[in-house]
């Protein structure tokens, strides 16, 4: 397997100019010839699939929802970043590249990022001219706050809505694009399976979650927009159904799968409140503007917050991380509230809490404008909790949020199957092992706005005439394969319910391979994973038929995936010896327990190739070369 | 008229053209209630006040013209409120063909929901109300011409009352919702109007529905004989 | 808490459904409605039946997925939540509860609590944007927009198209949900060029699926957004201000 990155040459900020100048186009009048599968439409598959159908393209877009706009893209609430330097605080695309790089813990490449940081300014415009209500400055300007792990403003809101307006905007291009007939749109519909015809991706296996039929669709390209994986630990801020399916198949059918252990826990979580809980819900990290961040300095000190004078609090971020404070960036102020509850000085009934405290913001700038500032997130929270944050603190905790590991793809957002394009939180590319906040919206549209539209036809370009038809055993290969997964699922007729085997996964994830990963740990969970999957398959209760909708066998299918995907990501986490932004190797930190990275020898992505079952995957590596950045030891004191 | 059909198509259109039509006999109910106030002045006012809705406009134009003119365009607005309530009825209910088991309404008015058989129980009084007053086909002792004995004899009939009095009532409610809800359908934006809407539909509502059941309470109660 | 909830079962679209009874037990107060299925569902599979089919996703509020008719009220007793943020704190213990899925013409039922809302993305497909091709916006800042008018366009713009106000409209009236997108793009300068005819389009496409308004306002108190009816009265005006024009 070669993994060529394909970074044009030229200086860092003409690399993007270069290759535009030099991918081969398609004819307009040729374009419509072409047939592109967009599977997902999130940001990044739904603006993909808008600009793609305004260029003339023949697309097919497919959703397991009833309608795009269901994406978990909608449920973005902070902000998104871009380099306009509105606020004269010294903002520029280069500092934003930098900031990224950085954040990502020096994990991410260069031309990539550099490259998402030139285009957040065309987003910004895009959505504007889309009708984006962002907020807004007195003098009708556009505002700006604040956000996690940089020193300037640059993130552009829509109250707690950001990807809600967002979405909606590129949601509203799709559907403009579907009345004008090209785009087709597919609701209900779920990929289970990519067809590759002589390397080349040439189509995808769906089951119509209606009728459960399973259909073959054949086209010149493929292109994967549908999102992360971190459901695989059960507890997540993901909506329920995402799911790693569409990913994992096209991993199976050859796609290399790049740093899968780097996922990101968002520090400001609602915690956990009971067995029942089905998922865990966000406070946007906005909150950190104005919010203070403490525990109890006494271990197992259980008095109401308000009795527990200021003398008594340990503002832990503001303590370690006098400059940045409580906008730490995600990885570190997750892992400091971990630590502060391993010490025992954890809040609530768990003991697995911390504090996100507004009572100085509010008598510094009164209750009119917090309410104004985060009016919607403290009724959120109120309706979740029953408790009042404007009387007293929210109890936070950190829980899975973001995936920056996916599928690798070179600079050109194509994977190593030629024809099988990736892209948003589905790809591996530019967040590196930790992702800033307010930047996966930026991403998802980068790629689906102003990226994949333009270097998709350097593919296809080459493709003219080469349709494959629906007849070619590899069609009918594939569909026999997922016909006998739904049947196996079907037919095991076990004990246990679907959810009940994803929640066993999902704590064995959380615990040795969450927040700080071990060795040890590592390998203990290999073999319970592998011992839970067996029983899964054996065991499993899936009611119903294929023939119907049919919720239990929709989600047997994907936890299925999760399994494999699991062990995937603690192979990748015990191979990474090293620490860096969401992975956390306890092995592997300095003695005032900061992240540990080991530039010599994991200065690379790690790319792993599918070998079949029972197989060791096969792990290649793209090293990671620095040109622009000087590599440093990351430092938020 | 190709215009006027277009947009009649439409069920917004039609909403718009019940709201202008509802105005439009909003206005000459209250003229009405207005006149009628003469009963309290007595015979004379009341049967003068009568001929001269007769003679209005006269002699520029022959007598009668002017109250034949104002009939014609009740008339059509009356064909036009009930017809395109009857086709919105039909689409909504076609809209909805299976209801609730267990139906809570957090906020429509019961004026709201009463607002069609309202309309049926109002459109069935005010066909009572011509053969019983103008007509005099079902009036016991009709004198064309003697306003003020026709409605006096007529309302000491305790039912005849009653049905006045139930139709009046059917009317306040019609009114207190449409006469709010005619600004909404004609789109009226202002933030100014908009504040004093529920006032204005109050109001004349509850005026209307006052002075018109007091006609006959008078009679029966003996005020005026 | 124990509850006795009466939910509405139907195999598919072509057959008929009916009410079954179930008993939910050791329900938290903490957990939301659907959590509370949640666990009737595991219940239901551990004794070999079907669960109870309803559509959700993102249980924040936020997708739209969810939603049913809880005890006569879209989204259930609460106001201003869907679904999956009503908390089972608002019940009392030993309450029944009777959940239907909602009910229109347009909503045809897919499967016990599923409905098949599609035609609101075709009110969308209609005119529910704003023509502009990805790459030819102009600089974000050249066009100021007053903050009010922001603000008021955000208001409309939080419809999260759960279809709560179709089904609690005893018309099956779409006139919220449209209205709420015609006033979203039709406030904003950016929506000005196509603002008339957007709403003769969008208008056409509600009317061939939905019922009408009759203000009763069922919509407006059952929204999880709790979006306006006065934005139903502004889509008027735009509507006939578009008729005059025409």
């Amino acid at each position: 397997m070669q993994l060529e990155s394909k970074i044009p040459p030229g200086p860092i900020d003409k690399k993007w100019e270069y290759a535009k100048s030099h991918y081969k186009l398609v004819n307009p009048a040729n374009k419509r010839k072409y047939d592109i599968i967009v599977v997902g439409a999130g940001l990044a598959g739904a603006s993909a699939a808008a600009s793609l159908g305004e260029l003339g393209y023949n697309v097919k877009c497919f959703v397991y929802h009833d309608s795009p706009r269901r994406a978990h893209s909608i449920a973005a609430q902070g902000g998104i970043n871009a380099a306009k330097n509105y606020r004269n605080d010294g903002d520029s695309v280069y500092r934003l590249f930098y900031d990224t790089i950085k954040g990502g813990d020096y994990r991410s490449r260069e031309g990539n990022v550099h490259r998402l940081a030139e285009l957040s300014v065309n987003i910004i415009d895009q959505a504007v001219a889309q009708g984006v209500p962002f907020a807004r400055e007195y003098g009708g300007a556009l505002e700006n706050r604040s956000f996690g792990g940089v020193q300037v403003s640059r993130t552009f809101f829509a109250r707690g809505q950001t990807g809600q307006q967002l979405l909606l905007g590129a949601f509203q291009a799709l559907e403009r694009q579907i009345a004008l007939g090209t785009v087709k749109q597919f609701n209900r519909h779920e990929m289970l399976d990519l067809v590759v015809v002589d390397g080349q991706a040439k189509g995808i296996i769906t089951r119509d979650l209606i009728t459960g039929r399973i259909e073959a669709h054949a086209a010149d390209a493929v292109v994967l927009g549908t999102g992360g994986y971190v459901n695989v630990f059960y507890l997540s801020t993901n909506a329920k159904a995402s799911n790693a399916t569409a990913i994992w198949r096209a991993h199976k059918r050859g796609a290399a799968m790049a740093n899968p252990c780097y996922t990101q826990i968002h520090p400001t979580c609602i915690p956990q409140s009971g067995d029942f809980q089905s998922k865990l819900t966000l406070m946007s990290e906005s909150l950190r503007n104005d919010g203070r961040i403490w525990v109890p300095k006494q271990q197992g000190d259980k008095r109401p917050p308000q009795q527990i004078p200021e003398s008594e609090r340990d503002y832990y971020l503001e303590r370690k991380y006098p400059s940045f404070g409580n906008l730490a960036p995600r990885d570190i102020a997750s892992r400091a509230a971990k630590e502060a509850c391993d010490e025992g000085k954890g809040i609530g009934a768990s003991g697995r809490g911390v504090y996100l405290d507004f009572a100085d913001a509010i008598k510094r700038l009164g209750r009119p404008v917090i309410e104004e500032r985060y009016g919607n997130l403290f009724e959120m929270y109120h309706d979740i909790t029953a408790e009042d944050p404007y009387e007293a603190p929210m109890r936070i905790y950190p829980a899975p949020h973001y995936s920056m590991g996916g599928l690798w793809v070179d600079y050109n957002l194509m994977s190593n199957v030629p024809g099988l394009y990736v892209i948003g939180e589905a790809n591996f590319s530019d967040h590196g092992a930790n992702r800033l906040g307010a930047s996966a919206l930026m991403q998802g549209l980068a790629d689906g706005y102003f990226v994949l539209p333009v270097t998709i036809g350097d593919y296809l370009a080459g493709q003219l005439g080469k349709k494959v038809a629906l007849d070619r055993p590899e069609f009918t290969n594939a569909i026999a394969d997922v016909k006998d997964r739904v049947g196996k699922l079907l037919s095991a007729k076990g004990t246990r319910s679907v959810d009940s085997y994803h929640k066993e996964l999902g704590s064995i994830m959380w615990e040795y391979c969450g927040m700080a990963r071990s060795a040890d740990g590592l390998k203990k969970a290999l073999g319970m994973i592998r011992d839970l999957r067996q029983q899964y398959w054996r065991d499993v209760r899936v009611t119903g038929e294929g023939e119907e909708p049919n919720q239990s066998l929709e989600k047997a299918g994907r936890v299925a995936d999760f399994f494999e995907l699991a062990e995937l990501m603690c192979i990748d986490a015990l191979h990474r010896e090293e620490s860096a932004g969401g992975h956390f190797r306890v092995e592997y930190q300095t003695p005032d327990g900061e992240a540990q990275r080991n530039d010599d020898e994991f200065l690379y992505v790690g790319a792993w190739e599918y070998k079949g079952e029972g197989n060791e995957p096969v792990l290649h590596k793209e090293m990671l070369v620095y040109e622009e950045v000087k590599l440093a030891t990351r430092s938020y004191k | 008229m190709n215009w006027f059909g277009n947009f009649y198509r439409s069920a917004l259109g039609k909403k718009a053209v019940m709201a202008v039509t509802g105005v439009i006999l909003f206005g000459w109910i209250f003229l009405h209630m207005v006149g009628n106030l003469k009963l309290y002045l007595g015979p004379v006012h009341l049967n003068e006040y009568a001929h001269f809705l007769r003679a209005m406009g006269s002699p520029a134009v022959p007598e009668s013209f002017a109250l034949w003119v104002s009939r014609i365009v009740l008339l059509v607005c009356v064909v036009l409120h009930i017809h395109a309530a009857t086709v919105l009825t039909i689409m909504n209910r076609e809209a909805r063909p299976v209801g609730y088991r267990d139906r809570d309404y957090p906020s429509a008015t019961y004026a709201a929901r009463t607002m069609r058989w309202g309309g049926v129980i109002i459109a069935l009084f005010v066909v009572y109300h011509l053969l019983h007053l103008t007509t005099g086909t079902v009036h016991p002792s009709f004198i064309k011409d003697d306003v003020y004995h026709n409605v006096v004899t007529g309302f000491r009939v305790w039912w005849v009352a009653a049905v006045y009095i139930i139709a009046n009532l059917a009317l306040g409610l019609h009114l207190y919702h449409g006469l709010w809800s005619m600004f909404a359908s004609l789109g009226v934006t202002n933030a100014r109007v908009s504040k004093w809407k529920r006032a204005f539909a109050t109001t004349f509502a509850v005026v209307i529905t006052a002075a018109n059941v007091s006609f006959p309470l008078a009679v029966l109660s003996g005020l005026v004989r | 808490m124990n509850l006795t909830l009466h939910v509405w079962r139907q195999k598919s679209r072509d057959t008929n459904g009916s009410f079954a009874t179930y008993q939910a037990s050791g329900i938290s107060p903490d957990a939301s409605f659907l959590e509370m299925l949640d666990v009737v569902n595991e219940e239901l599979i551990a004794k070999g039946e079907e669960p109870i089919h309803f559509e959700h996703d993102c249980r924040e509020g936020i997708c739209g997925s969810c939603g049913m008719m809880i005890n006569g009220t879209a989204h259930g007793p609460m106001g201003g939540t869907a679904t999956c943020q009503l908390h089972m704190r608002h019940f009392n213990d030993g309450d029944e509860v009777w959940v239907e899925p909602w009910r229109a013409r347009a909503f045809p039922v897919i499967k016990d609590l599923i409905v098949d809302r599609s035609p609101l993305d075709k009110i969308i497909q209609a005119g529910g944007f704003i023509s502009v091709n990805t790459g030819s916006a102009v600089e974000a800042n050249t066009l100021p927009i007053p903050k009010p008018v922001q603000e008021r366009a955000m208001d409309a713009a939080e419809c999260i198209q759960c279809g709560a106000c179709v089904a609690q409209c005893p018309n099956g009236a779409a006139q919220l949900f449209t209205a709420a997108k015609i006033s979203h793009l039709g406030l904003l300068p950016q929506g000005q060029p196509e603002r008339y005819e957007r709403v003769l389009k969008m208008v056409e496409v509600m009317e061939e699926h939905f019922g009408s308004c009759t203000l009763f306002r069922e919509c407006e108190a059952v929204c999880p957004k709790e979006i306006s009816t006065e934005f139903i009265t502004r889509m008027n005006k735009d509507y006939l201000t578009a008729q005059v024009k025409r």
